[in-house]
């Protein structure tokens, strides 16, 4: 592979608070090709969005980054200023929130924003940002692209408004999106669209795209690779068909046997109905009680003395990287 | 339906709607010269419910499925139709009893618990109100025995909500609308708040309650790898209508209703089998305006003038219901 677009290294993000110091992204490592698509999973609390702010700059004080760093096609962006943060922002990082209405202005209509958008990072004349924002907009399949162009956001439905969002993340041609639970709050029909539009534009534009969400199903149709972030660390991070279907993790394995699936069509009779679903005993540490060692431990059906004693990096497991005691041996 | 010999079913509506006034406010009214607006949410909706089963509604938001909850359990009244509770009226005098054997589970647990109340008094309010019992020794041991029984220690009594995680709090609303001792219980949206590893764990949490307590569930949901873990029936709304009502392992293996295939598909593919899915095309119209004839005719592939202009009625078709001309005409195989 040629340079990474995207590197992340050792990445800390800490909230000072009057009881203490709180870990919420704890040393995460990875990167991101060109083109590629990275599926960052985990349950709320995870750090998973807290990650993807990091990366956009756009972390919430008191929440800092603590440590580590963040190099966007070689450049550290972590330690840049805010104004110098702001034009990279739009320009080469494009971001795409959960819920479309927060992201938009709704004072002004839909063009106005394109059209400030792609004038501010681009050098065009307004007419020529009009058309592109017009293209932009029938590209992510706004029908009649150019009568929708001077409507309010709330003039359109969820689904229209998160394609809205969507090009305007596409406006300046950023070599990577960040994409936040892009199609959590829409109705299923919806996320479909949406899914299958992410992927192709970025297929056709050939931008990066770090995808957080909480749905392996989402992952499943749109990564290429994926990392499973379990209480601020990575605890398994590999190619999606690895991953969803030889989880080496036992928190990645508890995981998706967790994940409801339509039962086997062909399964006749009631025996099909009631088959537990796997499950993973307790629930995800807080902050304030991040157990020592292996944050999973407590949870954990495999955990051995070394687990609650010395924390694991993610070492390789085939074509994975695993952060688990259990490999320890394998790869030493 | 098939089993008349087994006596009254435990819930059934009839015909069952309600209309919500979407008006402007009365003077923009006056001055503007615009029509007062009323938005059915739920539209003519029938089904039973036979005692110990679990019925699944399902649709997208805006469908109806909470209005639907929220009108059996009274907490809206029926615009129109009848809801009966073992063949007694829920609207008529003789129903007063009745409403306290059947409780309701909601969907956010943050929400849902008053965050000044100790868990004790939270799951105890039931208890008190209907006066199951007064003696304050018994009541304590009542609601200890129920947090055990939803996987919480009696030890929990003396904490706030605000103490416990999402997954526990469910639990916790879980225990209140158990400690009534009912046989139903409206579930809405149970765990489309939660984390998937403790979905798990509330999903199981409820089918072996179900098991041990012989309680019906009414489980309003959009997720429908969820439902197809759950439940017995399904019943599938589209614009406050029944568009399908089957028994899951038929709704599952042979969807019937275009709006149906269309959910299924629309469901990723954790498999990564790479079949290719039938692009899901346009939104849920407005509910204000829906579409003359099938109101899912703008994007059904079957469509033709009779759906866009005659409204189809629900008519069995094989073991299921099924509301749509194709299938009925045998214009779709199935």
């Amino acid at each position: 592979m040629s340079e990474p677009l995207l590197e992340v290294k050792d990445l800390r993000v800490e909230f000072p608070t009057r009881r203490g110091t709180l870990t919420a992204v704890d040393g995460i490592s990875f990167s991101l090709a060109p083109g590629e698509v990275l599926g960052v999973v985990g349950e709320s609390g995870a750090g998973k969005s807290l990650t993807g702010m990091a990366i956009i700059g756009l972390l919430e004080p008191p929440g800092r980054i603590a440590g580590g760093e963040i190099r966007l096609e070689g450049q550290r962006i972590d330690t840049l200023p805010y104004e110098q943060m702001r034009r990279i922002r739009g320009r080469r990082i494009g971001a795409i929130f959960q819920d479309p209405l927060t992201s938009l202005n709704p004072l002004y209509t839909i063009g106005e924003q394109l059209v400030e958008t792609i004038l501010t990072h681009l050098d065009v004349s307004p007419a020529q940002a009009r058309s592109r924002a017009i293209a932009l907009l029938s590209e992510v399949g706004i029908p009649a692209a150019e009568s929708r162009f001077d409507h309010y956001p709330h003039q359109f439905s969820g689904g229209m408004r998160q394609r809205v969002v969507i090009a305007l993340a596409l406006c300046a041609e950023p070599r990577l999106i960040v994409a936040d639970e892009p199609t959590t709050a829409l109705d299923v029909s919806i996320q479909a669209q949406i899914i299958t539009l992410l992927k192709r534009l970025a297929r056709d534009h050939g931008t990066a795209v770090l995808l957080i969400t909480h749905d392996m199903g989402v992952i499943a149709e749109t990564a290429d690779r994926v990392a499973v972030m379990y209480a601020g660390r990575i605890a398994e991070i590999g190619p999606v068909r690895e991953v969803i279907h030889a989880p080496r993790h036992p928190y990645s394995v508890g995981l998706m046997g967790s994940i409801p699936k339509i039962r086997e069509r062909t399964g006749e009779g009631a025996g099909a109905r009631r088959q537990h679903l796997v499950q993973i005993e307790g629930s995800m540490p807080r902050l304030t009680a991040i157990p020592p060692g292996c944050a999973f431990h407590p949870r954990c059906p495999k955990r051995f003395e070394r687990c609650d004693r010395e924390r694991p990096e993610p070492m390789a497991t085939g074509a994975n990287r695993t952060a688990c005691w259990l490999y320890a041996e394998r790869s030493e | 339906m098939q089993n008349a010999a087994n006596s009254v079913p435990l819930l059934r509506l009839t015909e069952v709607s309600r209309d919500f006034d979407v008006s402007r406010p009365w003077l923009n009214r006056v001055l503007e010269g615009t029509p007062q607006q009323w938005l059915r949410a739920v539209d003519a909706m029938s089904f039973e419910l036979r005692r110990g089963e679990t019925l699944a509604l399902v649709g997208e938001s805006g469908c109806g499925k909470s209005t639907v909850a929220r009108l059996i359990v009274g907490l809206y009244e029926p615009t129109g139709g009848r809801i009966e509770f073992e063949g007694i009226d829920l609207a008529s005098a003789d129903a007063s009893g009745l409403r306290r054997r059947m409780q309701m589970i909601f969907q956010d647990p943050y929400a849902s618990l008053n965050p000044r109340w100790r868990v004790m008094d939270i799951v105890a309010e039931p208890i008190r109100v209907l006066r199951l019992t007064k003696s304050p020794a018994e009541i304590a041991d009542r609601v200890g025995e129920l947090l055990v029984q939803v996987g919480l220690s009696p030890e929990d009594r003396e904490k706030y909500p605000h103490e416990f995680s999402g997954g526990q709090r469910q639990r916790i609303s879980i225990a209140r609308a158990l400690s009534g001792s009912p046989e139903f219980l409206v579930c809405d949206e149970p765990t489309s708040a939660l984390d998937v590893s403790v979905q798990a764990q509330i999903l199981n949490l409820m089918s072996a309650l179900q098991e041990k307590l012989g309680l019906t569930y009414l489980f309003i949901s959009h997720n429908l790898a969820v439902v197809s873990h759950v439940a017995d029936r399904v019943g599938v709304m589209y614009l406050g209508r029944l568009a399908e009502l089957s028994d899951a392992d038929e709704l599952f293996a042979r969807p019937k209703h275009p709006y149906t295939r269309m959910l299924l598909d629309a469901i990723p593919d954790l498999q990564m089998s790479g079949k290719a899915r039938t692009p899901v095309a346009g939104e849920v119209p407005n509910p204000l305006k829906p579409p003359p004839g099938c109101a899912f005719n703008p994007r059904c592939p079957h469509a033709n003038e009779r759906c866009r202009s005659e409204r189809p009625a629900v008519l069995p078709h094989g073991t299921s219901l099924v509301a749509c001309h194709a299938v009925q005409e045998g214009r779709i195989r199935v």
